[in-house]
């Protein structure tokens, strides 16, 4: 029990708990089931998008073109929509997959093949990802009378009663747990994060497996892209400016190193989640959206401060040993 | 024991260069099944990069490596692993978050079903299967940052165990055990020499060698010096061929007598990196620092210079206690640190020849820029002369300078603060043989002016033809300290190995 608790997840998720009861305390409102579904279909997006930037953090790297390629992938799915009505559902979701996919191997082919420092690379790709909506758009709007019924209905459309968006994600917080945790591509990913030339040691295909990282962070941002125009039902130049901060930052609050090596599933879906409940819990209590961002940061500030509570180490271990210390948990003889 | 004929690993005329310089030359190497190899030299002798070639990661220039046989090409580490080479690395090839059953079969992890997830069961019970014939308890589910470095060690060898290795390469593994595990780990050795693995076992230490060793290879400057079976040589022949130079090369020995004592160390202890250094430095002395790589020499200097927060004790300078809370303390007093690493830590690459030199003493220049140029450019042009630097123009970026010009650099930036006392580590490492022979002339021209000059390095040539005495380091402790006419090769090597020759001498 003492040892659950100890657990950053389970911390995270008490603290998410307590946050939405002590905000009911004050707006009941927040609190009643229709509210509740509704701010698990607005944390869903995040959710998704934080699953693939968390596998590229544990890497040691970090996209920040993200909010850009779903920006692209969600307009251009828009402008296939709009120009071809007759195109069934399925196939413009798998073209806006499809145009992440090859953004985000664009990403990991520079970095993982070229060897260059992932925070410039896609510093680079943000810019000329959201450059190329201006540029298709022409920086018209496509508005939802553009756009066919079906392909604004799906992603609010129910299925047992819960919406598409949070079957999606709750699908996709499955296959990246599978991943991480039981899939050679995702434990080589913590092995790289953790000792980039051990892994090499080892014979892992670092390159190789840097490309595809960054590929599936930007298939996620391309699936969350025709999501996001679908729900809103607009395409604009300015899709998702900025959140590939608040991505990074539900990563960094569930506990996800930035120095990579390490982070859960639980722990980004839980960051995810807990910045969806302040984003909405703050304008149910009255606080002015002045104030929002600040708070927000806060939040972020207090989860790094944690993180890096850690003990570090002291110095190298030249010293000889000595034999009661080490051994205390080793042998039991 | 089976004594099969036909080696089970043969290397010959294996030859590797770097960038020009001759890592490895012409070297042979074989070890049957059932043999434990020990594989010998000064550190710089070429066997960690032996290492390297056999395990993968390097590719030999030149010659021929044969496995039971059949000549083969490892591409990666992976093509080493599979055909049954691997190596417990001096480095431990770890990962701190993954856990101990993880670690062993990371890469590699065994796959069930359709989907193709890894068996982490399976995992869990081999690793407990490996652990339970080593006749070791290990938590397979510690995370290995939890574990000492005997336990990681345990872990590496569980790894190469589990790949049914046929040659286990122990790259010093008992570098930081202690005498208890040292004896675990040689009990394992046993047991893969049982089963029939070949081993080469890497170590500075002649009682290991003694302890476990059926076999040597003596390695010397990246050359092969000399092979035969343990039972045939006594520990003294080993260090004569693992030195065997004569030392007294063209050193050109300042002739300067030591003054007073001028810096004393007392009881400098760490928690983990040294404990009980206490020497002292006089006026005009080279003081030299011999050990093996890791003994903790650069740590203490680090600690002397005030880059170890977590170090106790005592440092007089002149007679007067100092404390060194930081460099910039230690500068203020007069110390000055040439670091090992010149890249990252010694030179600022990006920047000019001219602001290198200046950086330490810019609050001597002056604030403002009109007049400090002149006076930056004058300070720059002394010291760029007076090393016999080699560069266009003193506006040049380090990063364009070679490594012994780099050096020089360095050397006059820490002189630039007109130290009564200069830490110089490694000097004269990676640098050719010119640069070699005038920082040599160097570090005697500072102590005719009255410097003091501490000199750590591994080169025994080196130390021995520049230091007036000599303090060697073993594990974090001092060994022993020689007078410059009661040093000889043999000695002092012994001493940095943990074991001086003449046991009298040992305290």
């Amino acid at each position: 029990m003492k040892a659950l608790l100890k657990m950053r997840e389970v911390q995270l998720a008490l603290c998410t708990v307590a946050l939405t009861i002590l905000v009911g305390t004050r707006a009941p409102v927040f609190v009643t089931g229709a509210s509740l579904a509704n701010l698990l279909t607005d944390s869903t997006l995040l959710v998704m998008l934080a699953l693939t930037q968390m596998l590229v953090i544990v890497t040691r790297g970090v996209d920040l073109s993200v909010a850009s390629s779903l920006a692209l992938a969600g307009m251009m799915s828009a402008l296939l929509a709009s120009r071809f009505p007759e195109l069934p559902l399925p196939l413009v979701m798998l073209a806006a997959v499809a145009i992440g996919l090859l953004l985000g191997l664009i990403n990991g082919y520079l970095i993982g093949y070229l060897d260059l420092a992932p925070i410039v690379v896609t510093l680079g790709t943000m810019s000329v990802y959201r450059g190329l909506v201006f540029v298709l758009s022409g920086g018209a709007w496509v508005s939802s009378h553009q756009m066919p019924a079906d392909f604004i209905a799906f992603p609010l459309a129910r299925l047992f009663g819960v919406t598409h968006l949070v079957w999606i994600a709750a699908l996709t917080v499955l296959a990246a747990w599978f991943v991480a945790k039981y899939s050679r591509f995702g434990r080589d990913l913590y092995a790289i994060g953790n000792e980039p030339f051990s892994a090499r040691y080892v014979g892992i295909p670092i390159a190789s497996r840097l490309m595809w990282t960054y590929g599936l962070s930007g298939a996620m941002a391309g699936l969350c892209g025709y999501l996001w125009v679908a729900r809103y039902a607009v395409a604009y130049t300015e899709i998702a400016y900025g959140f590939e901060f608040t991505v990074i930052a539900a990563c960094v609050i569930g506990g996800i190193s930035i120095a990579g090596g390490s982070g859960t599933v639980a722990g980004a879906v839980l960051g995810g989640l807990f910045l969806a409940v302040i984003g909405n819990a703050l304008p149910v209590v009255k606080v002015s959206p002045f104030w929002q961002s600040a708070l927000t940061g806060v939040v972020i500030l207090t989860a790094v401060l944690i993180n890096a509570r850690g003990g570090r180490p002291i110095g190298r271990q030249i010293l000889p040993l000595h034999l009661n210390k080490s051994n205390a948990t080793g042998s039991a003889a | 024991m089976n004594k099969n004929t036909t080696p089970v690993l043969q290397l010959t005329g294996i030859c590797k260069r770097f960038a020009g310089i001759v890592a490895l030359n012409n070297v042979a190497l074989s070890v049957r099944a059932g043999e434990v190899m020990a594989l010998i030299g000064e550190n710089g002798a070429g066997k960690s990069t032996l290492v390297k070639t056999l395990t993968g990661i390097y590719r030999p220039d030149e010659g021929s490596i044969e496995l039971a046989g059949q000549p083969i090409k490892f591409a990666s580490a992976q093509d080493a692993m599979r055909a049954g080479v691997t190596a417990v690395h001096q480095e431990t090839v770890m990962f701190d978050e993954l856990t101990v059953a993880e670690n062993i079969y990371v890469g590699r992890q065994p796959c069930k079903g359709v989907s193709g997830r890894i068996d982490w069961i399976k995992i869990e019970a081999e690793a407990e299967k490996l652990f339970a014939r080593l006749e070791v308890n290990l938590p397979v589910r510690a995370r290995v940052k939890d574990l000492s470095v005997a336990q990681r060690h345990f872990v590496e060898i569980a790894r190469a165990l589990s790949q049914d290795a046929r040659v286990v390469i122990l790259d010093e593994p008992t570098a930081s055990l202690s005498q208890r595990e040292i004896h675990e780990l040689y009990r394992i050795i046993g047991q893969l020499r049982a089963a029939g693995t070949a081993i080469i076992f890497i170590t500075h230490k002649f009682d290991e060698i003694f302890a476990v060793a059926d076999r040597y290879t003596v390695l010397r400057d990246g050359q092969f010096i000399a092979e035969g079976a343990i039972a045939d040589v006594t520990e003294s022949e080993l260090v004569a061929l693992m030195v065997g130079r004569t030392v007294k090369q063209a050193y050109p020995k300042a002739n300067v007598i030591p003054g007073e004592v001028l810096l004393e160390v007392k009881n400098l202890c760490h928690p983990t990196e040294f404990d009980n250094v206490s020497f002292s430095l006089r006026r005009g002395e080279i003081l030299g620092f011999y050990g093996l790589v890791g003994a903790g020499r650069s740590e203490v200097m680090h600690a002397i210079f005030g880059l170890s927060p977590a170090a106790r004790g005592t440092v007089r300078l002149d007679g007067k206690e100092i404390c060194v809370g930081c460099a910039a303390d230690a500068i203020k007093h007069g110390i000055a640190y040439v670091p090992e690493d010149r890249q990252h830590q010694g030179a600022h690459l990006s920047l000019p020849i001219m602001q290198n030199i200046t950086l330490p003493i810019l609050s001597r220049v002056g604030f403002f820029l009109r007049g400090r140029r002149a006076q930056e450019i004058a300070i720059a042009r002394h010291y760029a002369e007076q090393l016999e630097l080699k560069a266009a123009h003193l506006t040049q970026n380090v990063s364009e300078l070679s490594g012994g010009n780099q050096q020089k650099v360095v050397l006059g930036k820490w002189l630039a603060t007109n130290p009564k006392v200069i830490i110089l580590d490694e000097p004269t490492k990676g640098i050719d043989i010119g640069s070699k022979a005038a920082v040599h002339r160097f570090i005697g021209e500072l102590v005719s002016k009255g410097l003091s000059v501490i000199l750590v390095s591994s080169e025994l040539p080196e130390v021995m033809g520049l230091a007036d005495r000599i303090v060697v380091m073993h594990q974090g402790r001092i060994e022993h300290t020689y007078a410059r006419e009661d040093a000889t090769p043999e000695n002092i090597v012994a001493a940095a190995s943990g074991c001086a020759l003449p046991l009298e001498e040992c305290v």
